[in-house]
């Protein structure tokens, strides 16, 4: 599997996670969102630059209760919910989002 | 001779070997866990130092700096080299005895 | 696991260095997966696997031995709820390895000292 993002074929795996996570841009995250027919709006922006951040100091992506007690604590308790997350991420917010971050599926989940 | 020895020598008796056997002028260099056997302060640092006296010895860089080492607690003596070094020094010895 | 509701005591074992083998980051990979589970977990850094805590490792993908450092992601521990971190003092001493090059907090514990607190667990898994 592949997509095009301006003019260069991005590689994905099988699940639809990006093979070489320096291939990640804003845009390729757009793309990625279209593929699960969804908007990007700041708010993603900010769950997204969360696990970004995240992976950058820890080079792993958190599980989604680690991911939630994370949020809480930097960008408060309303951020943190299960609740708000899944709403911005049906499909599980350690899953599509860190899909849509360009990280690995979070160790764990299956 | 060149020797080189990629095990730890507190996991394993590659180096260990590789010391009692070297010859005078020979050189040894450690590379991936085998550079552990590098550094100040460890139990084998006397074997290293006697063995220093007739061997020449290398440690390569990026191996030991992936593990956290540090080039400033290399034992003195030991050199340390970086990848095209290695090459090099593989050339100017023969044979090579890689110590698995 | 199967037992719900019964908390078991799990150590992980660790004596193998980072890089140079697979058991260090399997071993992690297991600790995170099982996290999961309402279980007391426990790491111990025996041997060379007292080397997998050593700070400044510097790996990159593209240059160096093309290797994500995975020893950020013990500092990560802390928020799986896994605080205890026990390092022999016998095998960091033997390394030329003190207490201050570990890249996170850890409890520097004597060999009779390890051995009881093997023997309280109810499974230790080794790597």
């Amino acid at each position: 599997m592949a997509i095009e993002v301006n003019g260069k074929t991005v590689e994905l795996d099988e699940e639809g996670y990006l093979v070489n996570l320096s291939d990640w841009s804003k845009e390729a995250a757009q793309m990625l969102a279209d593929q699960d027919n969804l908007k990007l709006t700041d708010s993603h922006w900010e769950v997204i630059t969360f696990l970004r951040d995240y992976y950058d100091e820890y080079q792993i992506a958190p599980a989604v209760r680690v991911l939630t007690k994370a949020i809480s604590k930097k960008l408060g308790p309303d951020k943190g919910s299960s609740k708000y997350l899944y709403e911005l991420f049906p499909y599980g917010p350690a899953k599509q989002a860190c899909r849509f971050a360009g990280l690995p599926k979070p160790t764990g989940c299956v | 001779m060149l020797h080189i020895v990629n095990k730890s020598p507190f996991d394993r008796n590659s180096l260990q070997s590789c010391l009692r056997l070297a010859q005078p002028n020979d050189a040894i260099l450690m590379y991936e866990d085998g550079i552990y056997a590098a550094f100040k302060g460890t139990v084998i640092e006397n074997d290293i130092q006697t063995t220093l006296s007739k061997c020449k010895m290398y440690v390569l860089k990026p191996d030991f700096e992936a593990r956290g080492m540090n080039e400033g607690n290399v034992i003195p003596g030991i050199q340390s080299v970086s990848y095209s070094e290695f090459v090099d020094l593989t050339v100017q010895y023969s044979p090579v005895q890689a110590w698995l | 696991m199967e037992e719900s509701g019964a908390i078991k005591k799990f150590m992980y074992l660790n004596r193998k260095a980072p890089y140079g083998t697979i058991y260090a980051l399997e071993s992690l990979e297991v600790v995170l997966i099982g996290a999961a589970f309402d279980q007391e977990v426990s790491l111990a850094f025996v041997d060379d696997g007292v080397y997998q805590l050593k700070k400044d490792q510097k790996t990159t993908v593209n240059s160096g031995i093309g290797m994500k450092d995975f020893s950020k992601t013990y500092r990560a521990l802390e928020d799986y709820d896994i605080d205890k971190l026990y390092v022999e003092k016998r095998s960091m001493e033997a390394r030329g390895l003190r207490e201050e090059d570990f890249i996170v907090p850890v409890q520097i514990i004597d060999s009779a000292q390890l051995s009881a607190l093997m023997a309280q667990q109810d499974v230790i898994l080794s790597f």
